[in-house]
């Protein structure tokens, strides 16, 4: 048969009950609707919450931690004698923080292609001088730019520019907690107490809002030489190595070969935020379940007006397998109206939904806690809009199947003498 | 004279409920150009045995040749193909689908033979309609024709492929004596002008007795 032969008489038959036809596709239309537009609400609320953790975390984090040595000498010597040792609460010997041969490493670092970039940081105890009070500070020394090209530091910048920093000697950006305490404001220089009893002078050129209100109250960003000066040492000295890698999902395997490697700690992305994993797949496999839902719904609406429509076109059903349309053209008929209510009814359900996505994406949305978000967080991937298309089709041909099966086993003989 | 189509103890039994055999060993072939009816009693098996032959009911015993060839373990889809190429059909009822005009109706079967482009398809659909007398309603919907019209339009499809064999089941069975022999002259102007064979079932002795040739049946018999 010739394919455009059965779309016209599968056309004809849908224009001949366009309005049962219109209903199918506005079932498909609404289902595929609701699926864009939830999983892009819910995908845009995950990469937020994901983001505010996830993407400012290192991959790996390469630190030294104080802790005494694994191989007390008491150990060496009485597990030879087959002795037992009775020595307690064994301390550290006064080790430093800093990163021995932090240069070299960081050098190393960079030849590795598994690696997307890395940005140094040392971190200085401070307290913020307000008055006659103290309070209790953190000053992270990092290099601007690195930070914002690994970590998207401008996304809770809420003022100022974090370039300044490099730009601007003696120049902080303090945490929006600390800021509100000590009524700082952009241009006013702050005074803050080192942990060697140094007093130092920092203007404050702007504040950042994590959405974390314990760290806002304590934590600020200042140059990665600004910090080693208030430190008083010297330009080798780092406390942490934060690396970012290309796939995240190699962060653990990596973390364990380049604390052996460099003889450091590191700790991983997926050890330091595990719940965050199992909270976004929860909420996606959520959405997929009341999408399907909505699409098998349509789907059943489908299969019952084509068996309305089988039974109502017996006759024409017979008269064309007597006049030499085989079972396999009848089915294929009745397929091609299913499809094409399918089709029809995704594509507009793709386009609706893409249009409520963009309503909700333009709905003020301000919370204290995400500074930088003014509207709701939706996303537009479009993987979802090819598993919308696909279920479309895909639905629609499972309801179609049944009922062209049925159309194709109709026996013409029975039909014409039954009149 | 060469044989269109030709039935060797053709045998078929209805199993439910009981076993009954509506059709014992019938012989007979038609020659191409004849114009033959087949009558007999209601429930003599006369439209049992026609739709045997149209290909449509495969469950018998016996030997159908269309053509010279068996249609003994013939797929669906061969059977189809045959129906749609050989055998034109004209019911009591006309069949024709609402959705299409009456131009359409009568292209559908030369459309799916594909064996003419749209065009020729549609020529040729005319020319038909012009035999019939009504190709003024061509583009008329089937619902806006009367009944007699209807038919001569089912007619007109059952010849858009130049069958090798027209079957009618009782082709005039729900029309008035007049429109009745309108389509009989027409059958027989088919069959006398343009040498078309055709096997007419029929209780309308009347129809039968004008034909060329008269099968008789009774009780699943040949008389």
């Amino acid at each position: 048969m010739k394919i455009n032969l059965g779309f016209e008489i599968a056309k004809s038959l849908l224009l001949a009950r366009w309005k049962q036809t219109l209903i199918a596709a506005i079932g498909v239309t609404f289902s595929i609707t609701m699926f864009i537009t939830l999983l892009g609400f819910m995908t845009g609320l995950n990469e937020l919450l994901d983001g505010l953790i996830l993407n400012r975390t290192p991959h790996i984090r390469l630190f030294n931690e104080i802790k005494p040595s694994k191989n007390q000498p008491i150990n060496m010597y009485s597990d030879s004698l087959d002795e037992y040792n009775f020595i307690h609460s064994i301390k550290p010997n006064s080790g430093r923080i800093s990163i021995y041969n932090a240069i070299p490493i960081i050098a190393k670092l960079k030849e590795d292609a598994n690696i997307l970039g890395i940005s140094p940081k040392l971190s200085a105890q401070v307290f913020y001088n307000v008055g006659e009070t103290d309070l209790n500070g953190v000053i992270n020394g990092i290099n601007a730019m690195d930070e914002q090209k690994l970590f998207a530091f401008n996304t809770y910048i809420t003022e100022g520019n974090y370039n300044d920093l490099n730009i601007i000697p003696n120049s902080i950006i303090l945490g929006k907690g600390a800021a509100d305490k000590m009524l700082a404001n952009i241009g006013d220089l702050i005074q803050v107490t080192t942990s060697k009893g140094e007093r130092v002078k920092l203007k404050v050129i702007g504040f950042f809002q994590s959405g974390i209100q314990d760290i806002d109250k304590i934590q600020s960003y200042c140059s990665i030489e600004t910090t080693q000066k208030l430190l008083g040492v010297n330009s080798n000295y780092f406390t942490d190595i934060q690396i970012k890698l290309k796939d995240l999902t190699k962060a653990p395997k990596l973390a364990k070969y380049y604390s052996s490697l460099f003889n450091l700690e590191a700790i991983d992305i997926q050890t330091a935020n595990a719940q965050f994993e199992t909270g976004s797949s929860i909420r996606t496999l959520i959405s997929y379940a009341v999408g399907i839902t909505l699409l098998i719904v349509a789907g059943f609406g489908i299969y019952n007006i084509l068996n309305m429509m089988i039974y109502e076109k017996m006759d024409s059903i017979a008269i064309l397998k007597a006049t030499g349309f085989s079972g396999k053209d009848v089915k294929g008929i009745f397929i091609t109206i299913a499809l094409s209510i399918g089709i029809f009814g995704g594509f507009f359900g793709l386009v609706f939904g893409f249009s409520l996505t963009s309503i909700i994406d333009q709905i003020p949305f301000n919370t204290p806690a995400l500074p930088t978000i003014k509207t709701y967080p939706v996303s537009y991937n479009p993987i979802y809009y090819v598993i919308g298309g696909v279920f479309s089709i895909a639905t629609t041909y499972l309801a179609g199947l049944f009922p062209a099966k049925k159309a194709s086993k109709i026996d013409p003989v029975i039909i014409i003498r039954g009149k | 004279m060469t044989t269109s189509l030709e039935a060797k103890n053709i045998q078929k039994e209805f199993h439910d409920p009981t076993t009954i055999q509506v059709l014992k060993d019938i012989n007979f072939t038609i020659n191409k150009g004849e114009f033959t009816s087949l009558t007999g009693k209601s429930g003599c098996g006369k439209s049992t045995l026609l739709y045997i032959l149209s290909t449509m009911d495969t469950d018998y015993r016996g030997e159908l040749l269309i053509d010279g060839i068996s249609m003994h373990n013939k797929t669906e889809n061969e059977l189809a193909k045959i129906r749609n190429e050989k055998i034109g059909f004209v019911f009591q009822f006309h069949y024709l689908l609402n959705e299409f005009n009456v131009l359409k109706n009568v292209m559908l079967p030369g459309l799916k033979l594909n064996k003419f482009s749209a065009e020729e398809i549609e020529c040729r659909a005319m020319e038909k309609l012009k035999i019939l007398g009504i190709e003024n309603e061509a583009l008329k919907l089937p619902n806006q024709l009367s009944g007699g019209q209807k038919q001569r339009v089912a007619i007109a499809r059952s010849l858009i492929n130049d069958p090798l064999i027209i079957m009618g089941d009782e082709p005039t069975g729900n029309l008035d004596k007049k429109n009745s022999i309108i389509v009989f002259d027409i059958f027989k102007e088919l069959a006398h002008n343009f040498n078309q064979t055709l096997l007419i079932v029929t209780h309308d002795l009347e129809f039968a007795s004008n034909c060329d040739r008269i099968i008789e049946m009774e009780d699943g018999k040949i008389l």
